[in-house]
């Protein structure tokens, strides 16, 4: 147990939190709590402590609540840090049905993360942009107006310098786009090229609401003839083509030249790419694109042969005079001299496919040219605070999600023992089989007599019909904390081959999922889960096409295993 | 609530290292952690990273590696704050942070992490508490000694004529043997500003930014009242007003704790009981509205010469400072310029108020053939010159104007000799970038 500062905070926290009898009073339990937070001789440590401890309080009525953030305003005002967000993750997680409480604390704690933006230690640096970053996802002009701290200094290390330009590409706002383009602009020449390529990347992301300042930006370091600069700028002007069709004139314009000054794969298949798709308003695209015929023979990355079929094939529908000779070469090559065979199906292919008709191909190969709506779905406008809350002030944004998810699923894979004494009663079947040991699988422990079978595939249209003919065969609930993850939820039942027929998506209410599994003997188990929100209990319903009592209650304790390993991960 | 933490120089050689909870590997960690820091690819950040169901995470200071291991989804704010408390301890006991300082006091470092951390929590990180548990004395390298200016540190005075302290005065350790009563009682206080400036190519002014501090390292008894004064025009904010003429103005103040600012609205004064050893005072930023005009300007002109490709670079610098005030560079008393890694270094060991300083600087750039048809001799010129950056200190100038007017000292009546009182103002340069 913590010092935490005294013997009597101590006493009284363990009352509150480990005597049962308080617990079951509300009164004298809310009352423990309130000692709790005014107790004068907390050090900066003992209140952090006692900020996370109070992250499990649920407090029951409106007023409570709002006495209780009261008393933590202080702690919003503390010198440390620590304290500090930790009063504000507890404020986000209390307040969760009162986004006006939150978007206020948000707004109170500007103050102390601009502070520590700008600290001498670089790692505290490093720690408050990813939580800006973090705020930026739900309210993106939080910072707009402090858009200056976030310009790069000379001496920074690299790592501070590219979440730096992230925060810029994000809290662009009408006001502050011009300052914010022309410093983006100049760090497009540094003299690092990873960090110029971080930085036109970034105008990429700009352009898609002021696309005219940043393709015209664009289209001048074009002119600089760098190949790192117009390797990426060609990139950034096939993402920008395909969301915004508005500024393909501008970027056909553009183009010519380049070809001289790109050296690397990704930078090839995106010029060809434009070449293909717009090389009708391109003069001299097939030209451009015999050029990297004539050299195909010594093409060392073949996703760029990939591409320049279907390019040519594009071009030749739209100007086949110019192409046509060209095509030929290039399909002769890759039919009967190219290695890869990836390419020579795809060349054999094509070739087919022009034997088989000029409307064929016209129908398979004339997509469509840009799909704005794509723009709106990846933009996805302000994730509501509640969906990252409970990350605030961990180590989840420090990381960011995708490698955060990497970590869990590797560390859901090992065992840990209960922490927390109210999790102990579930984690009781033994530990969730990694998923390199998959071949190594032995029976469940509690299973005795069930075995599932892998790959049962049912069709939702199957399921349906027979969950609708079966009765119910047994129902539970199982105790529930926090929101689901739907994707290591299915993973884990994917282990124990459950197989997901149907899932919500995470914070959805209520969250629905459906489950089907079936054993050696050809028993069906129809599973249906149902959380109304979130911190109340799961509700299992299990269908059965063959009545067995005890295959049924294998499968149930397979299930409370699976949920009960998932609940360790989660806290 | 971590698991390990050790300490390894600037090479990777571990220094400390202390297991707290047995739960995760053994020494190796430290090898482990070194392997991984240099190996991470460039954009990862360094700050925290995973290995097999542990999380690192590290402070750099004083070119130490000061690394804690977890295995819990814990605030990266503790963290790092605990990390830093660690160092400033560290640096109290043993006098000032660093390789040799450790090595010589690895019984005593041990034995305050084994106060500070129980079993990976924190038990507690003041002075005063721990100095009634530890037992095991600090060892110098050698005795304190006045004629002793070779080093720059952190805390110390100007050099006037009769009061010189040097910096490593008040690197010995706080907390000595308490039989030694000869011990001076000092205290020092530091202002210090970093200034941020950014110039756009035209002249004009993107961005200021001051971040400043008042650092207090106290060598008195604890328990010991102290006020600090500060300028009394000082507001903060943009809509307080005090006094007559534009005032000194800051944007935002934070402060330690434990300072007590019942004065502070009336006065402008702070008062504190301080415990031994170093304290953050007070924190305040300013931005954009600079009182004192930019200390330094810099007038570039460039030139290209096609036949021969040669760049020519004329800087004409300009300190803007009042004339009686010294910069100083922090280099060599020379001056010299030198060109590498793809930049021109220009050292200047001292520049005067009001002065300006020029230099033509002539570089042979091997530049990439000029457009075609214009004959063999022309080359294009250079894309552009980077930015210029200049690293400076400013002793006795604060950007902000903020000045400690008193530092009064409650008085002990069975006190030793007066305390001597050491107080500096000083402002360096964080990221002072002028573009051409």
């Amino acid at each position: 147990m913590p010092y935490l500062g005294s013997e009597d905070v101590v006493k009284e926290l363990k009352k509150a939190l480990c005597n049962p009898h308080i617990q079951a009073d509300r009164l004298r339990y809310r009352n423990v709590i309130q000692r709790v937070i005014r107790m004068p001789k907390l050090d900066q440590w003992g209140q952090a402590e006692v900020l996370n401890f109070l992250l499990r309080y649920e407090p029951r009525s409106e007023e409570e609540l709002f006495d209780i953030l009261n008393l933590l305003d202080s702690f919003l005002k503390s010198s440390s840090p620590g304290v500090v967000m930790g009063a504000t993750k507890l404020f986000l997680i209390l307040a969760k049905k009162f986004p006006h409480v939150q978007t206020d604390v948000l707004v109170q704690v500007k103050g102390p993360l601009l502070a520590a933006c700008s600290s001498e230690s670089r790692e505290l640096c490093f720690a408050a942009l990813c939580h800006v970053r973090q705020i930026l996802h739900s309210l993106p002009g939080h910072f707009s107006s402090h858009y200056k701290k976030f310009f790069c200094s000379y001496s920074e290390p690299h790592y501070i310098k590219l979440q730096k330009v992230e925060v810029l590409c994000e809290l662009v706002n009408d006001e502050n786009v011009q300052q914010v383009l022309e410093e983006l602009r100049g760090y497009c020449t540094d003299v690092s090229a990873d960090f110029a390529q971080a930085a036109i990347f970034a105008i990429g992301g700009i352009a898609r609401t002021y696309t005219d300042q940043c393709v015209q930006i664009l289209t001048e370091l074009l002119g600089l003839r760098q190949e790192h600069i117009t390797t990426v700028v060609v990139q950034t002007f096939r993402d920008l083509v395909w969301l915004c069709p508005q500024c393909t004139e501008a970027v056909c314009q553009a183009l010519p030249g380049c070809e001289e000054n790109i050296q690397d794969s990704e930078g090839k298949q995106a010029l060809i790419w434009l070449l293909g798709v717009h090389g009708e308003r391109i003069p001299n695209a097939p030209y451009v694109l015999e050029d990297f015929v004539e050299n195909v023979k010594s093409e060392t990355f073949p996703a760029v042969t990939m591409e320049l079929l279907t390019a040519l094939l594009r071009l030749f529908l739209s100007r086949p005079a110019e192409c046509q000779d060209t095509l030929g070469r290039l399909l002769h090559y890759c039919i009967e001299e190219e290695k890869n065979m990836a390419v020579r199906d795809r060349g054999l292919f094509y070739y087919r496919l022009l034997l088989a008709g000029i409307d064929e191909v016209k129908r398979i190969l004339c997509s469509p040219k840009s799909d704005p709506s794509l723009g709106l779905l990846e933009d996805q406008a302000e994730r509501p605070v509640n969906s990252w809350a409970s990350d605030f002030n961990t180590l989840v944004p420090v990381y960011g999600k995708a490698r955060w998810a990497t970590i869990s699923k590797y560390q859901g894979a090992e065992h840990r023992g209960p922490e927390l004494p109210d999790t102990a009663s579930f984690a009781t079947s033994g530990p969730l089989i990694p998923e390199e040991n998959k071949e190594r699988v032995q029976e469940l422990p509690d299973s005795g007599a069930l075995v599932l079978v892998p790959n049962c595939q049912l069709t939702a249209e199957y399921f349906e019909k027979t969950w609708f003919s079966l009765k119910v065969a047994h129902q539970q609930v199982f105790p529930w904390r926090g929101a689901v993850h739907p994707d290591t939820l299915q993973m884990a039942l994917q282990v124990v081959n459950i197989q997901t027929i149907a899932m919500s998506r995470a914070g959805a209410h209520p969250w629905k999922a459906y489950l089907s599994a079936q054993d050696d003997t050809g028993c069906l188990f129809l599973t249906e889960l149902l959380l109304e929100s979130e911190n109340s209990e799961m509700q299992i319903s299990v269908k059965q096409n063959e009545p067995r009592t005890e295959t049924l209650n294998s499968f149930i304790s397979v299930l409370e295993t699976v949920f009960g390993t998932i609940g360790d991960i989660k806290s | 609530m971590i698991s390990q933490f050790f300490i390894l120089s600037s090479k990777g050689d571990p220094l400390i290292y202390k297991d707290f909870r047995g739960d995760s590997g053994g020494r190796d960690v430290a090898e482990l952690f070194y392997r991984k820091l240099t190996g991470l690819p460039g954009d990862e950040s360094p700050v925290v990273m995973h290995h097999d169901d542990r999380h690192f995470i590290h402070i750099r200071h004083s070119g130490l590696y000061l690394v804690a291991t977890t295995s819990e989804n814990i605030s990266p704010f503790s963290l790092l704050e605990l990390l830093s408390r660690l160092a400033t301890l560290l640096g109290d006991y043993c006098g000032s942070l660093g390789e040799g300082t450790i090595s010589r006091n690895v019984a005593l470092v041990y034995e305050l992490l084994d106060e500070v951390l129980d079993y990976g929590y924190v038990q507690t990180t003041s002075t005063e508490m721990l100095r009634n548990f530890i037992q095991t004395e600090a060892v110098v390298s050698k005795p304190f000694s006045l004629f002793d200016l070779s080093s720059v540190g952190l805390f110390g005075a100007e050099t006037q004529q009769s009061k010189v302290a040097p910096s490593s005065a008040a690197s010995r350790p706080v907390l000595s043997s308490r039989s030694d009563q000869s011990q001076k009682n000092e205290v020092f206080l530091d202002v210090v500003e970093r200034l941020s400036v950014l110039i756009a190519s035209n002249g004009s002014l993107l961005k200021v930014d001051v971040q400043g501090e008042i650092r207090l390292k106290s060598f008195l008894p604890s328990g010991s009242e102290m006020r600090i004064g500060l300028t009394e025009e000082f507001c903060v904010g943009k809509s307080e007003l005090r006094g007559y003429g534009p005032g000194i103005r800051v944007d935002e103040v934070s402060f330690h704790s434990s300072v007590l600012l019942e004065e502070f609205e009336s006065h402008r004064i702070l008062r504190l009981q301080p415990p031994q050893g170093e304290l953050t005072v007070m924190r305040y930023q300013l931005s954009d509205d600079l009182p004192s005009p930019l200390p330094f300007r810099l007038f570039p002109s460039v030139q290209w010469d096609r036949g021969s490709g040669r760049l020519q670079v004329y800087l004409k610098l300009r300190c803007d400072l009042p004339p009686k005030s010294l910069s100083q560079e922090l280099s060599g008393p020379e001056q010299k310029a030198e060109l590498g890694d793809g930049a021109l270094h220009w050292d200047l060991p001292r520049v005067q108020g009001g002065s300006q300083l020029s230099g033509l600087f002539q570089m042979d750039v091997p530049g990439l053939p000029g457009p075609s048809g214009q004959g063999p001799s022309t080359m294009a010129p250079p894309l552009g010159l980077g930015p210029a950056s200049l690293s400076f200190e400013l002793p006795r100038h604060t950007c902000s104007g903020l000045q400690v007017r008193f530092l009064r000292l409650a008085f002990r009546p069975c006190g030793n000799a007066n305390p001597h009182k050491w107080v500096r103002h000083l402002s360096h340069s964080d990221a002072y970038v002028i573009r051409i």
